[in-house]
């Protein structure tokens, strides 16, 4: 219990005096997920609704593959990037492994899915709505989909914020192609791995606390910046 | 509003390249746990203009991280995969800059009663026949090579090392002292790691001493023949500084808690 309280002090402490390493890697986790996440909803978004308007044959399967890929462990994904990423691997000529770069291609592969799916699914029944509709107004596909991303943005939200959930909180893929170099790709997940095999737990908690507050400051500024929730809307 | 939190994005990923020179430096955990790192980067910072970026890595993990070129030299311990290191061509040659030592911890009360024992080889038979928890690194380290070579010693083969009482925690030296402290059983580890350790529980440091543990460290630059983009000219000025009067001055005066760490022993 005496390790929870002293974390949560050392928490305050770093906050109030403003530490300059602190703001650094907590600026860092944030330019590397929201960066992913950015990335992630421009190829997720569009293809989620996509698959909700289109038909084909293999949609079925398509779908049940990107849900299960939601679940794709990062550790295996960072493993992966990180071959290729490799001097020795196929991409190994662009010199990205352990920087920030590599830690934003291996968040948004793991990402990606995730926000196809949620979007896929908000969009499916924003389609059983507007079908009817957008069919008899003769539109082309593309219109379809622009309308339905556009009607649909704040259940699109809510998969970009839990892709963000998901990035921000991730560790196993970034420590292998990031490498959490200080001062270079060190972040806030990586940093209490380290804090931690240290035998630092107060510090690795107020890291810990940090990292949460981060992550509930981030969902309540877009929902402010989006006028979701308030008393008027929906 | 989306686009411009991607312009955002991209901008500050456009600043990120770098001003100083930079190098990449794979090091073992137990380097990085004395805390000499921090001494020493910013002394190198200041007096090559040269950024050192830190891996950190087990030594395993370092060696193969110079065998495919992507770090531009390793600091590491464990004689035997240097050498093969090098005759695979992997790195130019082998320069041996300071050691430090392995020290048996365990449970403050001894059960196993490595504290009269008389060399480290006795010492872990004694764990064995007594057959007292023991923590292993198992993670293909430096530390951990050495490990398995004092069971050797000590006539303990891999099939005697029972899992009812020998656990291989597959992680770095940290996070294994954690393992150890949780389950209060004994762990070979860096006087370092061990004097840094903030999380030490009832473990006391019970045996040191013997010759065998001695720890070197060599310092090892990737071969820029196998490798052409590794910045060789820097591994060079990072090694002429290592071996240097300046370098001898930081790592001999290095002290934890009052303790000395390292040796110097890099021939000028």
């Amino acid at each position: 219990m005496n390790e929870i309280l002293q974390g949560l002090l050392q928490a305050g402490r770093l906050i109030v005096t403003l530490d300059s390493d602190l703001i650094e890697i907590s600026l860092r986790s944030l330019r590397v997920t929201l960066s992913a996440v950015v990335i992630a909803s421009a190829i997720g978004l569009p293809l989620g609704c996509w698959l909700a308007v289109r038909r084909f044959r293999w949609r079925r399967f398509v779908i049940a593959t990107l849900n299960a890929l939601m679940g794709l462990p990062p550790v295996v994904v960072g493993l992966i990037v990180y071959l290729f990423l490799s001097r020795s691997g196929p991409f190994g000529v662009f010199g990205l492994l352990f920087t920030p770069t590599a830690m934003i291609i291996a968040q948004v592969i793991i990402l990606t899915p995730l926000i196809a799916s949620i979007a896929h699914q908000a969009i499916r029944e924003l389609w059983a709505e507007y079908h009817d509709l957008l069919i008899s107004l003769n539109t082309t596909r593309f219109q379809r989909i622009a309308t339905l991303l556009w009607d649909g943005r704040r259940a699109l939200l809510t998969a970009a914020l839990a892709g963000f959930g998901r990035g921000i909180g991730e560790v196993g893929a970034i420590m292998i192609v990031g490498g959490n170099i200080d001062n270079a790709t060190r972040v806030l997940t990586t940093a209490i791995a380290l804090e931690t095999g240290k035998g630092n737990f107060a510090l690795a908690l107020a890291l810990g606390f940090i990292l949460i507050g981060l992550a509930v400051l981030v969902n309540l500024g877009v929902h402010s910046l989006s006028r979701t929730e308030v008393s008027d809307r929906w | 509003m989306m686009l411009r939190t991607l312009l955002v994005a991209l901008l500050s990923l456009a600043a990120t390249g770098a001003l100083a020179d930079q190098m990449k430096l794979a090091v073992t955990t137990s380097f990085h746990n004395s805390g000499l790192a921090e001494v020493l980067l910013p002394e190198i910072r200041k007096d090559l203009g040269l950024e050192v970026q830190l891996l950190v890595v087990g030594t395993g993990q370092a060696i193969r991280l110079g065998a495919s070129g992507d770090v531009d030299a390793i600091l590491v311990h464990s004689r035997k995969a240097e050498e093969d290191f090098i005759a695979a061509g992997n790195g130019t040659h082998r320069t041996e800059i300071m050691y430090n030592d392995f020290v048996l911890i365990g449970p403050a009360a001894d059960p196993a009663g490595i504290a009269s024992a008389s060399s480290a080889a006795d010492a872990l038979g004694r764990i064995a026949a007594a057959q007292a928890p023991f923590v292993s690194r198992g993670d293909d380290s430096g530390t951990h090579k050495k490990e398995k070579s004092l069971w050797d010693a000590a006539g303990v083969g891999a099939d005697a090392r029972d899992v009812a009482w020998y656990k291989e925690v597959g992680a770095g030296m940290g996070a294994a002292l954690n393992t150890a402290s949780g389950l209060n059983t004994y762990i070979l580890s860096d006087r370092a790691s061990w004097l840094n350790f903030g999380n030490k529980g009832d473990l006391a440091l019970l045996y040191a001493g013997d010759p065998v543990l001695f720890n070197q460290y060599a310092y090892l630059p990737v071969n820029p023949a196998k490798h052409p983009h590794v910045k060789s000219d820097l591994a060079a000025r990072l090694e002429t500084w290592l071996t240097s009067d300046r370098a001898k001055a930081l790592i001999d005066g290095y002290k934890l808690n009052g303790e000395t760490l390292f040796t110097f022993n890099a021939a000028p």
